[in-house]
């Protein structure tokens, strides 16, 4: 059995519990045994992406250092796990990056499996998020592991490739156009009636959460749930 | 005059006069989002092209590997670029034309206008060419007292409209029918044209609009004894340049007139005739979203009897040599001018060229205008949300991503933003620092957590860039146990 660690990611880390645990339950579910190693903090995609390579270096030697003894590093996210297979190489040279894994791609390539023995009674649409779709070419490897999954009723996002807007700090630097992007977002979301949102990565999900939280204000049709993916994979309702 | 407004339609206000080119990109960005008819424009005409695009992109199956080999053909070209130009000039001369070299805008701006007027001409037609509107030869050749006609149909459009353009392959892409029409009759009506003009009744179906252009072309074509044109490829073995176009204007352009100035960048240049194959199979898909474009010239020098006798090139650095000296950035210089980064584009699509306020706008010119001119364009590297869509479409594979993120690596921050960066940095850098963080961020949020999420950030982080988050987004708030605490009461 490989020796898998977990990396939970900043964002989960102050924001988001259960998909972490979500991770673990799976895995464990599958017979593999999980490691969270307490001294990870972040990958350094924020400073890199905005421009602040040493910074981000930084940070991805304390990537490289708490992540050493792992055969195999799952996360949650594409973009963290794009982040060290892309840009790791150029910032420390260092191809830790090819022991990381976004959960589906362990789920697939590295367990063999596409039924994770869920079930998810209810209505969900997916948003293949770019860092995952593009940068990472997970493909439909999430998706897949969702159709396996018991219950569950998948119904397609309008427009489901464009950015959600996010961008990392793109959403402060560039508000307006952000947002524009965002609304779109939302609203194709809310147009499928879908009870859950899906995608693989949490931080474009608080993106497109925040912004159906604040349509919810406004009169007009509730969105969808923001769920991350492994929080369906989890479930066994 | 009041009744002329009247018969003419409302009068067409150019978008680049509304949108502030000098402003930072955050800024005309606002101004063109403000904009609903702009907007609508630009949804409706990128999608329709993304749409053509991927349909015959999709016919192929050795789609990438002819990416592959384009990329492979211009990095062997960036990296012999000296002796191909040298090459070129050989086989241009060779066959009858006179080359010329401009190290900047303005040398090559001289060299042309100086031909034009050697060739006792004072007016030209034009082929559409990126590189004469990056030099801004029509502005120079004005203020000489020459004058430069356009006669591609969108590039005629603008310049009637006085306006810039907004799309490096449709210019005029801002624009729907009605509002091209307005233009057609407010610019070339009898009154001001003579008989040939287009009457006030012209209605705006395309093929009346083309056939109003196509009266208004003819005469300029018919009278002009001078042309200028750029290139889409300039191949060093044989001396010959290449022009692809849909419409036959340049066509008209390149064999009319006696004398021919054709600005060429030096990233154009392609090592054999054969490596056209490749970049004609990929660039009319890429652009026009058609298998094949309806002209396709090529000419090598000067043929009595046959198309223009004066023939000249000017071979145009203005940067490029500085760009090619960046390992990263220089695959910007191995765009074709096709623009499908721009179609697939999320910003693009939502606030038009202007916004970006240099001629090569969307995820292409975010990457080449701040290494064209350095420390003009700081701000357009970060016009992106790094979604990627743009290097997926790419034709020669330009890893626009990779090199946003490394110009923003090369550019100056902001004191404040550096501040912030520097004090997360060294939070998450030191394990016991960040969980301190963690709980303190718990603590601090504990008055939201009953709702659930935050509308408005508390003082004093509303007092940061950070606040710009709720402007248009609710903040989750951080929970009552973290995953971190969980895991070591599980492990107890």
């Amino acid at each position: 059995m490989p020796r898998v660690g977990l990396f939970i990611t900043c964002v989960n880390d102050a924001l988001y519990p259960e998909t972490p645990k979500a991770v673990v339950r799976i895995l464990e579910r599958l017979g593999y045994d999980v490691d969270f190693p307490a001294a990870q903090t972040c990958c350094g995609q924020m400073h890199a992406n905005s421009g602040y390579r040493e910074d981000a270096a930084a940070l991805a030697r304390s990537f490289e250092q708490v992540f050493a003894d792992y055969d195999a590093i799952v996360t949650p996210s594409g973009s963290c796990a794009a982040m060290t297979r892309d840009q790791y190489p150029h910032l420390t040279g260092t191809d830790i990056g090819r022991r990381v894994y976004e959960l589906s791609e362990f789920l697939l390539d590295v367990a063999g499996t596409e039924d994770v023995g869920a079930r998810f009674p209810h209505t969900v649409t997916y948003h293949p998020t770019c860092h995952g779709t593009r940068a990472l070419g997970l493909g439909d490897k999430p998706l897949r592991l969702l159709r396996a999954v018991e219950g569950i009723t998948l119904v397609d996002l309008p427009a489901a490739d464009q950015c959600c807007g996010f961008g990392g700090t793109f959403a402060l630097k560039n508000t307006e156009v952000s947002s524009a992007m965002l609304a779109d977002k939302c609203r194709h979301a809310a147009g499928t009636g879908a009870e859950y949102l899906a995608a693989a990565d949490n931080s474009c999900l608080t993106h497109i959460g925040g912004g159906i939280a604040r349509l919810d204000h406004q009169p007009g049709p509730r969105g969808p749930r923001p769920i991350h993916y492994a929080e369906i994979l989890a479930s066994r309702a | 005059m009041s009744t002329d407004a009247a018969a003419n339609g409302p009068a067409v206000v150019p978008a680049a006069s509304l949108i502030p080119a000098d402003a930072p990109f955050p800024k005309a960005a606002k101004v063109a989002l403000g904009m609903p008819q702009l907007r609508s424009n630009l949804a409706h005409a990128t999608g329709t092209i993304r749409a053509k695009r991927a349909n015959v992109v999709g016919e192929l199956d050795d789609w990438e590997r002819l990416r592959d080999a384009a990329a492979a053909i211009k990095a062997d070209v960036q990296r012999r670029l000296p002796e191909l130009a040298v090459e070129f000039e050989r086989n241009a001369t060779a066959a009858g034309a006179r080359v010329h070299w401009a190290r900047d805008a303005r040398e090559a701006n001289e060299i042309a206008a100086r031909i034009v007027r050697e060739a006792g001409a004072e007016e030209v037609v034009k082929v559409k060419s990126m590189a004469t509107q990056e030099i801004e030869l029509n502005e120079h050749f004005e203020a000489e007292g020459l004058k430069a006609f356009e006669t591609d149909l969108a590039e005629l459009i603008v310049q009637l409209a006085e306006d810039k353009p907004s799309h490096i392959l449709v210019p005029a892409i801002h624009y729907n029918r009605d509002e091209i029409r307005d233009i057609f009759v407010q610019k070339l009506s009898r009154q001001k044209m003579g008989g040939d003009g287009v009457a006030t009744g012209l209605t705006n179906d395309p093929a009346a609009l083309a056939e109003a252009a196509r009266l208004h072309l003819r005469r300029r074509f018919l009278s002009a004894t001078a042309a200028v044109s750029g290139a889409n490829f300039a191949v060093a073995e044989t001396g010959s340049l290449v022009v692809v176009e849909s419409e036959g204007n340049g066509r008209m352009c390149l064999t009319m007139p006696e004398t021919l100035v054709s600005i060429v960048g030096i990233e154009k240049l392609l090592p054999s005739f054969g490596d056209l194959e490749v970049f004609m199979q990929l660039l009319p898909r890429s652009s026009t979203g058609e298998r094949m474009n309806p002209y396709t010239s090529v000419w090598t020098g000067a043929r009595e009897g046959d198309g223009p006798r004066n023939v000249h090139i000017v071979l145009l650095d203005n940067g490029r040599t500085d760009v090619l000296a960046d390992e990263v950035g220089r695959q910007a210089l191995s765009c074709i001018r096709c623009s499908a980064c721009l179609n697939v584009c999320p910003v693009y699509e939502r606030t038009g060229g202007h916004a970006y306020g240099h001629v090569y706008p969307g995820p292409i010119g975010a990457i080449l205008a701040p290494q064209l001119e350095p420390g003009r364009h700081d701000d357009l590297p970060y016009a992106s949300s790094l979604c990627g869509a743009c290097y997926e479409v790419c034709p020669v594979k330009i890893d626009i991503p990779e090199v946003l993120v490394h110009l923003r690596q090369q550019g100056p921050h902001p004191a404040g933003e550096r501040a912030a960066m520097g004090a997360a940095r060294a939070v998450m850098a030191r394990p016991r620092l960040w969980r301190t963080a963690l709980r303190a961020a718990r603590f601090g949020s504990a008055p939201w957590r009953r709702k659930g999420f935050m509308r408005r950030l508390p003082w004093p982080v509303s007092k940061t860039a950070l606040s710009k988050w709720t402007a248009s987004r609710d903040l989750p708030v951080p929970p009552q146990e973290h995953f971190r605490d969980w895991w070591k009461e599980r492990e107890r």
